[in-house]
């Protein structure tokens, strides 16, 4: 097992490091230049681009640039935003929260929702619930998000005035320090009354949006799954010794069903990501995804890349970690490779 | 910094608790973005530049809602009869806000603050001046290393600057965001402390408000500075919304969550205007959004075809389509709320057959262009995408075949200074009020490649009125100058002159003497708020 | 984006009988069937678009501005779906924006299937470091968030539509590749195949005419699903104004240019979604149609 372990780690590393690469220089081939993009109308000559070019070091050879950038990674060190002059890690651990939360409550209404979506439309095969349901979730699923967004902001929003057009929490009504960074939590410490509701209302269309597709992925998951284990033996037998429906959906199959429902939320977590940044971008939710397709947009360097490097690893991170449990509840796999 | 923003915001929700008995007034604006940093000399964007603003004075400042110059934190100037030295006397007993990360001042501003200050921007020995990659562009813009000889320090309480050269905009150009006077003091003690790099981020000034407290992406606070030399504001609280959404921005104000909101999206203006808790404030913008046509590419070389375009180009449906009503059709190069705006000169008509008979005499046969536009909303231009798609179906009708092209914003704007494009979409924002700041866009030192003028246009008549009215103090004078060159722009047509955008803000009815301001800036001083 | 979903269909077998079995089965499923019959009309649309549409897609009625679509107050049956800001007749628009839509997916889909038959099939067979490297690039492509590698490869080679099918595709590449290699390293363990390379069959003939038919069903299910993907992919690349450039009617654009009408003029903004949304789930329900009929083990019970 522990020689297993060391492998799949061993396997990430060249990733890592083509993955910083690949970055670097993709960002670098980018046309325009981060002091030109802020310049406006009014441009620059010539001779002061050169000064600032030189200033930020982009004069240098794009390998010596490389090098130094390594060195830093080496050192923790991700360099700071050519814009605010803030440290890259701090600005993305500042941001980072608003996504995981996002993300996770998007994860947790595609989970609570859409397993049970599956069990029902398994139980009730060809029947009309299953086929409502399933009708559904390919709706779900073939949803372009951007505009799913935009139409619940015109509903939700400009026609009945539910929810919040953007943002996380009203900030000037409910005014406390960032704790953990995460609204919902941080409300509650503060114990201002209303905080954490307003919080929640914050979340619900953005939650929604991102969580539209992986709620269609994984109902469609688990009655596909719940499928194939109603047909085991064993819960042949389970039905045959007369055990009520629910007990033999609920807890014989459902279980086994579930593992490859639980490989796919986990592999979910890079498209979870991509997802967010569009729905960040549409709701103004001020975490990493808005501000990676911002920084393409002022062309800062070390924020793009330094921001793909974190979120990238991450998601490898997650991956090996669904693989390796996946790989302990089932051998044949460990053995397999 | 993060730590200490969650200190300063714990600290701030105590004493919030603490004195919860009295009722605070509160002022929310709904702002579209985060600033890059609090030092407006570091920026260039209006977003940063008014969230800075609050903090600050300058020496001589803009009249809230005009763009008249007055004495701010200079209490009088006086300009030398050969127009070389400028000697401000400086307000006396002027604080510096208290408390602020942790500084207290120990004296009031006086002249060190304003050598400070200008030498930070200028002098590369200047400890200041390489914290935040500064790069000072306005400084640069403006020209100031090269019109200034000298900035002294006379006494405490007086400053004398000496120029190059005589230079009416100076004063104007002084009142800008890049003149602002930080304190020496509070930079001194960041320096001992080895947090410089604060400096930019925590922002202590002479000015109304002071700085409390700030979240990328979510809110900037302010409270009113009690020993403000102008008279405590009349509100307690300021608070900036970051809300980059123009729908959502509309979404909070009709909740009223905000109070006063910038750049509203032009479609729903007209609801804004039905809604009974919305004052819709208007001012004419001062900007130009136009279309140049790079007379260095044939056969743009021709007066006539470069006539012809704007005679062909359907200016009020783009008006109309473009702006939905929030501008006005452009005659000139300058708004007509600057002085010496020529009303007498006539403006091409939107004609056709007239566009067509004129290509026909300058011999132009299927002509193929390209037609640039870019790829971001300015104020001048609220949607350069289909003004270009309505331009290409106008063309088209007089026998003109266009392309569309962009490119990301920089390399636009670089491209087309290079004089890659035959015809290009553009505009200006005036910085300060001056006509020069107008029409040195259409001057031959703009015209050379790389430079501003994006026509290339370059005439020896408009130029040598350009550089003489520079020179002249005279109001009067200068005015007849710039008359007669707008006279020449439009007869020898190097752009297609399409609107001067009307900004629109939307406030609260609770809001009372809110003023629009012509330059872009959003100014909370002076306002009141009803609870 | 979506996670692959065809999991299930890894597991393949030989349909007997094939094309008649395979179209019996196929018809059962009535959604299937209903999803065949809309991209069909889609796609005749797209090829009669000239025919069909009643105007052309670039013609600016400027008279006859945001006008609403003919069940709304206002309408005009000259523009049965409205106009848009420029005047231009909406339904026409969407006519000839369904071509575009239509050629990234497909163009995708074909680029992105040869491109990963070959590494796949190239991955299996050499094995060794030519299949760590093949697999270790796919692992880079999918760490990185989907739609921001497709903003910076457009952003690197510019904005048209060329360039988006060529992002697209190789964001979407590592599904098809690891698809490919996983059924061809199943099969190549199979005895008919060691029996042809007994027999003396050249690797090009094994991998293409012996291993690569029977791995076919698994990938005409992912080219169906990668069709929709793409066109989902391309119309956000769109919306965030970096697919087609203007005036080109595609969908994804026409939704971003009306976003400021969100609130005054909805359906500008609303109808290209649809049109998105109904063309997507099509090709979705005939993609399920074809997993369920070229799987045998769903199709059994």
């Amino acid at each position: 097992m522990f020689r297993f372990l060391l492998r799949r780690l061993a396997l990430t590393v060249p990733t890592f490091l083509a993955l910083m690469f690949v970055t670097f220089m993709m960002i670098r081939l980018v046309p325009g230049d981060p002091i030109e993009v802020r310049r406006g109308e009014r441009g620059i000559s010539p001779e002061r681009l050169a000064e600032l070019r030189h200033e930020m070091g982009l004069d240098q050879p794009v390998w010596k640039q490389f090098l130094d950038y390594v060195w830093g990674l080496l050192h923790g060190d991700f360099g700071v935003s050519i814009i605010t002059k803030n440290p890259i890690l701090h600005e993305f651990f500042h941001l980072f929260p608003a996504t995981v939360e996002l993300s996770v409550c998007a994860l947790l209404f595609a989970t609570l929702v859409g397993i049970p979506a599956g069990v029902i439309a398994a139980s009730r095969r060809g029947g009309l619930y299953d086929q409502t349901l399933m009708g559904i979730a390919l709706t779900g699923y073939s949803m372009p998000i951007f505009w799913w967004g935009l139409i619940l902001i015109l509903i939700m929003s400009n026609t009945l005035g539910l929810t919040p057009v953007s943002g996380r929490v009203d900030l000037v009504k409910y005014y406390y320090p960032q704790v953990t960074g995460l609204m919902l939590i941080d409300s509650l410490i503060s114990g201002q009354k209303g905080a954490f509701l307003d919080a929640l209302r914050h979340l619900i269309l953005p939650t929604i949006v991102l969580g539209t597709v992986p709620l269609a992925i994984i109902a469609r998951m688990t009655r596909s799954s719940m499928l194939e284990v109603l047909e085991e033996d064993y819960v042949r037998t389970a039905r045959a010794k007369g055990l009520p429906p629910y007990r033999v959906i609920g807890i014989h199959a459902l279980r086994n069903a579930l593992i490859p429902v639980v490989t796919v939320i986990g592999l979910s977590v890079g498209s979870l990501l991509a997802g967010a940044v569009l729905t960040e971008t549409i709701f103004s939710w001020p975490g990493v995804g808005k501000w990676l397709i911002e920084s393409i947009g002022r062309r800062d360097y070390p924020a793009l890349q330094g921001g793909i490097m974190l979120i990238s690893s991450f998601v490898i991170v997650v991956n090996l970690i669904v693989d390796l449990t996946y790989g302990l509840i089932n051998p044949r796999i460990r053995h397999a490779r | 910094m993060k730590r200490i923003t969650t200190l300063a915001s714990a600290l701030l929700v105590s004493t919030m608790l603490a004195a919860g008995g009295a009722q605070a007034k509160t002022l929310v604006y709904c702002s579209e973005g985060s600033p890059e940093n609090f030092t407006p000399a570091l920026n260039t964007t209006g977003t940063s530049l008014d969230a800075a603003r609050p903090v600050f004075n300058q020496l001589v400042e803009f009249q809230r809602g005009t763009t008249n110059v007055v004495p701010g934190l200079a209490e009088s100037y006086k300009v030398s009869p050969d127009g070389l030295v400028i000697t401000f006397k400086l307000r006396k007993g002027v604080k510096f806000h208290s408390g602020v990360n942790g500084f207290t001042p120990t004296r009031d501003f006086n002249a060190d603050d304003v050598l400070w200050s200008f030498n930070r921007q200028w002098k590369e020995d200047h400890p200041y001046h390489k914290i935040s990659g500064g790069a000072f562009d306005y400084f640069n813009d403006m020209e100031m290393p090269a019109s200034l000889k000298s900035i002294e320090k006379v006494d405490d309480y007086t400053v004398k600057m000496t120029l190059n050269a005589p230079n009416a905009p100076i004063l104007a150009n002084l009142a800008m965001d890049f003149g602002t006077i930080e304190s020496a003091e509070y930079a001194k003690y960041l320096l001992d402390k080895g947090t410089p790099e604060q400096f930019d981020q925590i922002p202590v000034g002479t000015g109304p408000f002071q700085f409390v407290d700030y979240q990328k992406d979510a809110v900037i606070r302010f409270k009113a500075f009690d020993g403000y030399w102008g008279g405590k504001a009349k509100f307690d609280d300021l608070v900036y919304a970051i809300t980059p959404d123009a729908t959502a921005r509309y979404a909070k104000m009709k909740a009223g969550e905000c109070h006063v909101m910038g750049y509203p999206n032009p479609a729903d203006l007209e609801a804004m205007g039905k809604d009974k808790s919305i004052t819709l404030m208007k001012q004419a913008g001062l900007n130009i959004g136009y279309l140049a046509m790079n007379v260095k590419k044939p056969p743009f070389d021709k007066k006539e075809v470069r006539q012809a375009i704007n005679m062909a180009i359907d200016r009020d449906s783009i008006l109309k389509e473009v702006y939905q009503g929030a501008g006005q059709k452009a005659k000139n190069l300058i708004p007509p709320t600057i002085w010496s705006y020529n009303k007498a000169v006539k403006d091409y008509e939107y004609s056709p057959e007239k566009a067509k008979a004129l290509l026909k005499k300058a011999g132009v046969k299927d002509l193929q262009s390209d037609l640039w536009w870019m790829p971001v909303q300015r104020p001048y231009n609220p949607n350069a995408k289909r003004m270009a798609e309505m331009m290409q179906a106008d063309l088209a009708k007089v026998g003109i075949n266009v392309k569309l092209v962009s490119y990301e914003w920089g390399e636009y704007r670089k491209r087309l200074q290079a004089g890659e494009h035959q015809m290009g979409l553009l505009g200006w924002t005036g910085d300060n009020g001056d006509p020069d700041n107008f029409f040195f866009l259409l001057g031959c030192t703009g015209a050379r490649e790389g430079g501003q003028n994006i026509s290339k246009w370059c005439d020896k008549k408009f130029e040598d009125k350009l550089q003489q009215a520079k020179k002249l103090s005279e109001k009067a004078d200068r005015t007849k100058l710039y008359e007669e060159m707008q006279v020449i722009s439009k007869e020898e047509a190097p752009i297609v002159t399409i609107a001067h955008s009307t900004v629109f803000e939307p406030v609260s009815k609770k809001v009372s003497d809110y003023k629009v301001s012509p330059l872009g800036r959003h100014d909370f001083y002076g306002v009141d708020i009803a609870e | 984006m979506p996670v692959d979903v065809t999991l299930p269909t890894q597991r393949t077998a030989n349909p007997p009988g094939p094309l008649l079995a395979f179209w019996h089965s196929f018809r059962e499923n009535r959604g299937a069937v209903i999803g065949l019959t809309v991209v069909s009309a889609v796609i005749l649309i797209a090829i009669f678009a000239s025919v069909l549409a009643p105007y052309d897609p670039l013609d600016q009625f400027r008279d006859f501005t945001r006008l609403p679509p003919i069940w709304s107050e206002g309408g005009n049956w000259n523009y049965p779906l409205g106009t848009d800001p420029l005047g231009r007749d909406m339904l026409s628009r969407l006519m000839y924006g369904s071509r575009i839509s239509l050629f990234i997916g497909l163009s995708v889909m074909v680029v992105s299937m040869i491109t990963g038959v070959v590494l796949g099939l190239a991955a299996s067979w050499f094995g060794g470091i030519i299949d760590v490297i093949i697999l270790r690039i796919m692992d880079l492509i999918m760490s990185i968030p989907s739609l921001v590698l497709a903003i910076l490869i457009v952003a690197i080679i510019g904005p048209n539509l060329t360039n988006t099918i060529v992002a697209v595709t190789i964001v979407y590449l590592p599904r098809y590749v690891r698809l490919v290699r996983a059924s061809a390293l199943s099969e190549l363990s199979k005895d008919y195949v060691t029996a042809a390379k007994v027999s003396g069959v050249g690797p090009l003939r094994l991998m293409f005419v012996t291993v690569l038919p029977n791995c076919l069903p698994p990938l005409i299910v992912q080219a169906a699903l990668g069709v929709s993907d793409a066109i989902l992919e391309a119309a956000g690349l769109g919306f965030l104004g970096l697919g087609a450039q203007p005036p080109a009617p595609e969908w994804g654009a026409m939704l971003a240019d009306a976003r400021d009408l969100i609130t005054s003029h909805p359906w500008v903004m609303a109808l290209p979604g649809i049109a998105i949304l109904i063309t997507v789930l099509a090709i979705n329900l005939m993609g399920d149609g074809l997993r369920d009929a070229l799987d045998p083990r769903l199709k059994r019970s």
